[in-house]
């Protein structure tokens, strides 16, 4: 049977923007990438990462090649085609005591999406990002050829690959080490946090003796209570600690329509984050959790996104510098509660740069937030986040971003000429191009 | 169980043989790519099927795969329990109506092959002292309908087929199971409008694993399309005509 790509019209999570291009989903990644110019997982990444730039652009759902090739349970290596969930390797292997070494804030994501968006999670000061990890990616490349690629195999395509957005070739497996864990339960500590000093002293405190670590914040306070939050920490459950039993799964809820785009507003999200905070009572509270709650709190509702309404929304996430007196979180905090509303926030410091070529974190504090999108005036919000990053020196993650002009992008990141010479080097006609990388990059449609 | 499964590489097929991995039972893979096979095979044993998973070529194009392939299942698993057949091809009417050569591998695989490998894997499952013979058919084979004329026809003969086995054999042992699946959402309906009612693989799985212990001689999956088709059969000719459904 033929594979015909057929039309479609995609969108990511943030439901903004909608694009049409063709698309071809089989079990078959190796014949569906032949004429491929883009792959897309879980379609979990925000804005137009995942979109086609042109109507006959042949974007490939990978989700159906979901194969595990091979296990081995003495050292946890694990290779699997790239559209395995995180969702289904959890329920396979967490209760027999392996997890990922890196996992980001849902389980909705594929195997290939972490390696090109390079996730980080609440490991990150310890273990960086989930690509440090990677041993072995095998690539259709855009002549049409297949490359196994790793640190001693084409190790620029390999560095290249790891967040390079699906841009440098379709990753078709992904090989890395599963992690032994002592038990699936999670031991956690949260503590109320008043203002950002706190909430950075305490991300900083933690750091050494907690291998995970992220905070929540309120940010909608503003004055002294700027950046005020909940401080979470965990770790692995020691076996006398954890309930005999293993985590049962959990069943999810289904949004059934979008929500009317009112009942997201300044207020309700100011309703929301105060009693967020003012939930947790007591200053400090600390106990066995399940796992699932503590690493994917949003995947209780499936499809979260739709309470954003029609209208869609954006997220933003960024990573400024550390500094002394914590300013450059603290004015872009200031300048994020004076003009935006943000129903969901949260900070984590970012331990070292990791080996992917353009991946995301550095040292420094990483915000992410997300807002309902407003015609008017989002863009320019975007551009004023923007324009006090580049002047912090902090950096932008693609994998949510939207709304980023080009020139702004490119003053960020000096690294990307490195990432072109590959680009043209192994996609010297740039065949592989996604809505993003057009509009920031400088890919031509 | 000791369960040989023809097709499950991919679809409904696959997550079938993932719940029965799961639950650890014997299986015997049989496919046309060997490298395709090889590969689930992997992935199975991880999902705690037996190891080792062993696979043979068997190609719905290819009748005479079809004895060696199931000579090769019995005598790795040791006895077979079950036999289950997902594989078939699939096109669209209007690919169909165009493509004489593509109309006739559909027909040929999904009616008359099909038929003939279920005839070898019945006089083993029968000679063993029974077992069951799992096949999907499609609610396409329940009436004459416009946009699954030429597949429908083939699915039609399969189904009649499965009842009559069901009927001579069963005092004898052997447990036919007709799968009639309506729409499911899997890479060969990738690209078709989903109608109401469409189901997810895994599910439809979890419902034929238990039609399979028990014994059900037919089943639609969904389950909604079991009532959907009963209101398509009642349906008079002149109504026929005028829908497109």
């Amino acid at each position: 049977m033929p594979l015909e790509p057929y039309p479609t019209r995609l969108t990511a999570w943030g439901r903004y923007p909608h694009a049409d291009g063709l698309e071809v989903k089989a079990e078959d990644l190796a014949q569906g990438t032949l004429r491929a110019a883009l792959c897309r997982g879980l379609g979990r990444s925000y804005g137009d990462s995942s979109l086609p730039a042109v109507e006959d652009d042949v974007v490939v759902d990978t989700t159906l090649a979901d194969r595990i090739l091979s296990f081995d349970e003495p050292t946890g290596i694990l290779r699997a085609e790239a559209g395995l969930s995180l969702l289904e390797l959890n329920r396979l292997l967490l209760r027999r005591g392996w997890f990922t070494p890196v996992s980001p804030g849902t389980q909705h994501v594929t195997l290939g999406g972490m390696v090109a968006s390079d996730v980080h999670g609440k490991n990150h000061h310890v273990d960086g990002c989930f690509g440090e990890h990677v041993t072995g990616l095998r690539l259709r490349v855009a002549d049409g050829r297949i490359v196994d690629c790793s640190d001693h195999n084409e190790p620029e395509l390999f560095r290249a690959t790891i967040g390079g957005m699906g841009l440098t070739g379709h990753i078709l497996e992904v090989e890395f080490p599963m992690r032994k864990i002592p038990t699936p339960w999670i031991w956690r500590e949260s503590k109320r946090m008043p203002h950002l000093d706190a909430m950075i002293g305490g991300l900083k405190g933690a750091a050494g003796e907690w291998p995970m670590t992220v905070g929540w914040l309120d940010c909608l306070a503003r004055g002294k209570r700027l950046g005020r939050g909940i401080l979470i920490k965990g770790r692995w459950a020691t076996a006398d600690e954890a309930p005999r039993k293993p985590p049962r799964f959990k069943g999810s809820l289904r949004i059934p329509f979008a929500f009317p785009n009112f009942l997201l507003n300044r207020f309700s999200m100011k309703a929301f984050n105060v009693l967020y905070y003012r939930k947790h009572f007591k200053r400090i509270k600390c106990g066995i959790e399940h796992p699932r709650s503590f690493f994917y709190p949003l995947d209780a509702l499936d499809n979260w996104n739709l309470i954003y309404g029609r209208r869609g929304f954006a997220q933003y996430q960024c990573v400024l510098p550390h500094a002394d007196d914590n300013g450059p979180a603290r004015r872009f905090l200031e300048l994020f509660a004076s003009e935006g509303a943000a129903f969901l926030c949260v900070i984590k410091d970012c331990g070292p740069e990791g080996k992917g070529m353009i991946s995301f974190p550095r040292p420094g504090i990483s915000i992410a937030m997300d807002f309902p999108i407003h015609k008017k005036k989002t863009q320019g919000f975007v551009d004023r986040l923007n324009e006090m990053i580049l002047h912090e020196g902090g950096r932008l993650y693609l994998t949510k971003d939207t709304f980023t002009r080009p020139e702004h992008f490119r003053a960020m990141e000096p690294r990307l000429e490195a990432f072109g010479a590959v680009r043209r080097k192994w996609d010297p006609q740039r065949k592989l191009r996604s809505a993003q990388s057009v509009r920031l990059l400088g890919d031509t449609i | 169980m000791n369960v040989a499964l023809l097709g499950a590489t991919k679809g409904m097929g696959r997550a079938l043989a993932r719940l029965m991995a799961g639950r650890g039972d014997r299986i015997f893979l049989l496919g046309h790519v060997p490298e395709e096979t090889e590969r689930s095979a992997g992935d199975l044993e991880i999902r705690g099927a037996q190891r080792p998973v062993k696979t043979a070529l068997c190609d719905l194009l290819r009748p005479e795969t079809f004895c060696n392939a199931l000579d090769r299942a019995e005598e790795e698993l040791g006895g077979l329990d079950a036999v289950v057949v997902t594989a078939g091809l699939f096109g669209t009417q209007e690919q169909l109506e165009e493509d004489p050569d593509w109309a006739g591998r559909v027909l040929l695989a999904n009616y008359a092959n099909t038929v003939l490998f279920c005839e070898e894997a019945r006089k083993r499952l029968l000679a063993g002292g029974g077992g069951t013979l799992c096949v999907f058919s499609s609610v396409a084979g329940d009436r004459g309908r416009k946009p699954v004329i030429l597949y429908g026809s083939a699915k039609a003969g399969l189904s009649h087929y499965l009842e009559g086995l069901d009927h001579k054999f069963r005092a004898a042992g052997l447990t036919t199971i007709c799968v009639k699946p309506g729409f499911v959402k899997t890479g060969m309906t990738a690209g078709l409008k989903p109608p109401p009612f469409a189901g997810e693989p895994a599910g439809v799985a979890r419902r034929v694993l238990k039609a399979i212990d028990r014994g059900s001689p037919m089943i639609y999956v969904p389950w909604q399309w079991r009532w959907v088709m009963c209101i398509i059969r009642c349906l008079p000719r002149f109504v026929m005509r005028k829908i497109n459904f």
